[in-house]
């Protein structure tokens, strides 16, 4: 009677060591983070597409790298490195920078020897949470399944001197013997030329579009109040990173400033404020938006597309799209922004999209893109 | 002990019995005490007691002690004689007493003396804007105020203390102007903007005490060699000021302000204001569309500085292509990618410029 209770309990502890050890990638559904084989080598065959992919993906969120390659097809036509490279990103791009946090896998369509699967995966970044959706197939080889990776091809540039008419702005601070007001420079001109306020499906949003007159370039940050009747403010926010804070003179940029869980029936007033500053900045880089349309993505939701051009001599890290959308009256009606998570390297192009809230896609009539830029090393 | 005469203990039971009754009487029929409070309020104050009236607070301790006095003189039967001396002596100390005399203003940085009363020590105490000083002085010899401690204009106080204190207010006014503080604004202005410029002036002295006395200030603005605006400005508090409208031309405008030998020197960078007759012209390349603009200028003909921004947008029949391309030594121009057909157009902030039509690639 006295070796019943450990009888049971070590019965139980390898059942449940099993479960751990088999169990897991077979049970689990598709979503990302509680799936993959607790001890590495242990993992059990893929032998549906769903358990495939889901392994594959377990070991890229894990930088298995060596894992993840192997459960490539063979007709995948990528060596290892650029495949690594692909999913750790390089010259210091958003990717460099990011972890694949969770993922979400759905089939599309499957047959016994081939599957088309939709993969949602969430990244962590240091601009914020950044969605990527990827249409992934795989083929049964044997008795597995296995990921077909296309091939993927870095750009490259070629060796090159590309003229450039340097053009900056430095800013020279007076020095601390300064007589008072013998030295002063005035912040930089600059205006809201529209502002819009919607209630939107988390909470109100004010957007519009500020320009610089000035004729030196300015940092700027666009600030709003919400107000209600008895004149008492309700909440302040600010554009963050929903703008393109260095604008050179005559640029005009989008705002967007989100004030979460607050509906506009309680707002009586919208207080705006710009505040600018003079900084030293460059003209350069010249980044094109080529190729801009207005489509709907593989999941339905109409997005604004294009091409990213660099058309100058040196590599943009971190590029950030900002859209605004005008209907019939040219107001604005929605601001949308995305990061480009590759680097945009001289003289070449990457895509981008941002998305347009369904309830407004009909009523997008036209639309105007600037590019903000972070480059490593740079303010 | 018997009292010699029983007319000498008659008069001492009076004045015994009096105070009690009718204290203010003692007062009244006391010639030494009406000399000491000769010309002064107290003396009115204590004759007022006597027709019913009370006197002022500050006043009955002394009316109490002097009434106890005279119980206490009373009582131990002190001679007539020794109340004679006590008074005189106590008459003595209040003609020593210590008195200041301060002027009414004084000029800021400059040494000034203080008449005093009295002959003993005293210690001397100075409480204005920015100073606070003490120091002990002969009463014989007044106080010196050194430079040093009045270069603040403003409302002191002066106090002298031994066995009371005396103070005395003066008022240091700011010494003549010595600096021309002028602020003009703004630092940038576009050409052709009607009371853009405006300009303060604010004379302090050497003690950067702003001058309030009323002067006049000389206004210049000069362009280049031309004289854009003079004007003369008395000062009202201490401010005088202008505005002017900014010239059509480019570059530093000069504001100089003058008040008798002093001057002050400011500048004013005038720039360029929106474009104007914003056009493009382009042609096709082998990697697409290189449109440029036309010099770029303002409505008075002035370029419009490099780096300012020109959008390009093209757009054909479904999409749309835009590059923010900088103006760089007068031009902007940008390489646009577009097989088809398309429209180009340009616009500087919220100017806008003509559109370009080019036919589709061959």
């Amino acid at each position: 009677m006295k070796f019943v209770l450990p009888i049971i309990l070590v019965a139980a502890t390898l059942v449940l060591m099993a479960l751990a050890i088999f169990g897991v990638g077979q049970s689990a559904g598709t979503v990302g983070i509680a799936t993959g084989s607790a001890v590495p080598g242990l993992g059990s065959k893929a032998d549906t597409s769903e358990q495939a992919l889901g392994s594959f993906l377990t070991d890229i969120r894990r930088r298995n790298w060596d894992r993840a390659y192997s459960a490539l097809s063979k007709t995948s036509s990528v060596d290892e490195p650029s495949f690594i490279q692909e999913w750790t990103g390089s010259n210091g791009s958003l990717r460099t920078f990011s972890t694949l946090e969770t993922y979400e896998a759905r089939p599309l369509h499957a047959t016994s020897d081939d599957a088309q699967m939709r993969v949602r995966m969430r990244w962590t970044t240091p601009v914020g949470p950044v969605e990527d959706v990827r249409d992934l197939n795989l083929k049964h080889e044997g008795d597995v399944w296995k990921v077909v990776w296309p091939k993927f091809t870095a750009p490259t540039v070629p060796a090159q001197v590309i003229p450039v008419n340097y053009l900056r702005w430095d800013l020279v601070n007076g020095g601390a013997d300064d007589g008072w007001g013998s030295r002063n420079v005035d912040a930089p001109r600059v205006r809201i030329i529209s502002m819009n306020a919607v209630d939107s499906s988390e909470g109100a949003v004010v957007m519009g579009e500020v320009v610089n007159e000035d004729t030196i370039p300015a940092f700027v940050n666009v600030n709003a109040t919400l107000v209600d009747g008895a004149g008492k403010a309700i909440d302040d926010e600010s554009s963050f990173d929903k703008i393109a804070h260095v604008l050179l003179p005559k640029q005009v940029s989008a705002y967007r400033i989100d004030f979460p869980n607050i509906g506009l029936k309680n707002v009586k007033n919208v207080r705006m404020d710009v505040k600018a500053t003079l900084v030293p900045a460059s003209a350069d880089p010249v980044i094109g938006v080529m190729d801009q349309k207005v489509d709907p993505d593989a999941q339905g939701k109409s997005v604004l597309r294009g091409q990213l051009l660099n058309e100058s001599g040196q590599t943009v890290n971190i590029p950030h799209v900002i859209a605004s959308f005008y209907d019939n009256n040219g107001r604005v009606i929605w601001v949308s922004d995305g990061y480009v998570d590759r680097a945009l390297l001289p003289q070449t192009s990457e895509p981008f999209a941002v998305e347009i809230p369904k309830t407004l896609a009909s009523k997008v009539q036209n639309f105007h893109v600037v590019v903000n830029q972070y480059s490593l090393g740079k303010s | 002990m018997q009292p010699k005469n029983l007319s000498d203990h008659s008069v001492l039971d009076k004045s015994v019995l009096a105070p009690a009754a009718q204290p203010a009487s003692v007062l009244d029929d006391s010639v030494s005490a009406d000399a000491v409070l000769k010309d002064s309020v107290l003396k009115e104050d204590f004759a007022l007691k006597g027709r019913g009236f009370k006197p002022r607070r500050k006043y009955r301790k002394i009316d109490r002690g002097l009434s106890r006095c005279g119980r206490i003189l009373a009582a131990t039967r002190m001679q007539p004689w020794l109340l004679v001396w006590v008074l005189g002596a106590n008459l003595g100390q209040v003609c020593a007493a210590q008195d200041i005399h301060a002027p009414t203003s004084v000029p800021a940085g400059e040494d000034t003396h203080f008449t005093t009363t009295g002959s003993d020590k005293a210690t001397f105490y100075l409480v204005g804007p920015g100073v606070s000083s003490k120091s002990d002085v002969e009463l014989a010899q007044g106080v010196r105020i050194p430079a040093q401690s009045v270069r603040n204009a403003g409302n002191y106080l002066a106090i002298l203390c031994s066995d009371t204190c005396r103070s005395a207010t003066f008022y240091v006014t700011p010494a003549q102007p010595a600096t021309l503080t002028l602020r003009v604004h703004p630092s940038r202005v576009p050409v052709g903007q009607n009371d853009a410029v405006s300009g303060v002036a604010l004379p302090f002295d050497q003690f950067h005490n702003l001058v309030i006395a009323p002067y006049e200030v000389n206004f210049q603005l000069t362009s280049g060699n031309s004289s854009v605006m003079s004007r003369a400005v008395r000062t009202l508090s201490g401010i005088a000021w202008f505005r002017t409208s900014s010239g059509k031309n480019t570059g530093i405008l000069q504001v100089n302000a003058a008040l008798n030998a002093v001057t002050s020197r400011r500048a004013v960078q005038q720039v360029a204001s929106d474009p104007c007759n914003l056009r493009i012209k382009g042609q096709r390349t082998s990697k697409g569309i290189m449109v440029e603009t036309e010099p770029v200028r303002d409505c008075s003909g002035n370029p419009v500085p490099d780096g300012t921004i020109v959008t390009f947008t093209a757009s054909s029949e479904n999409t749309k292509s835009s590059v923010d391309a900088p103006i760089k030594r007068g031009i902007a121009r940008a390489q646009m990618e577009a097989p088809g057909a398309t429209t180009i157009s340009a616009a500087s902030g919220v100017v806008m410029g003509n559109d370009l039509r080019i036919g589709a690639q061959p």
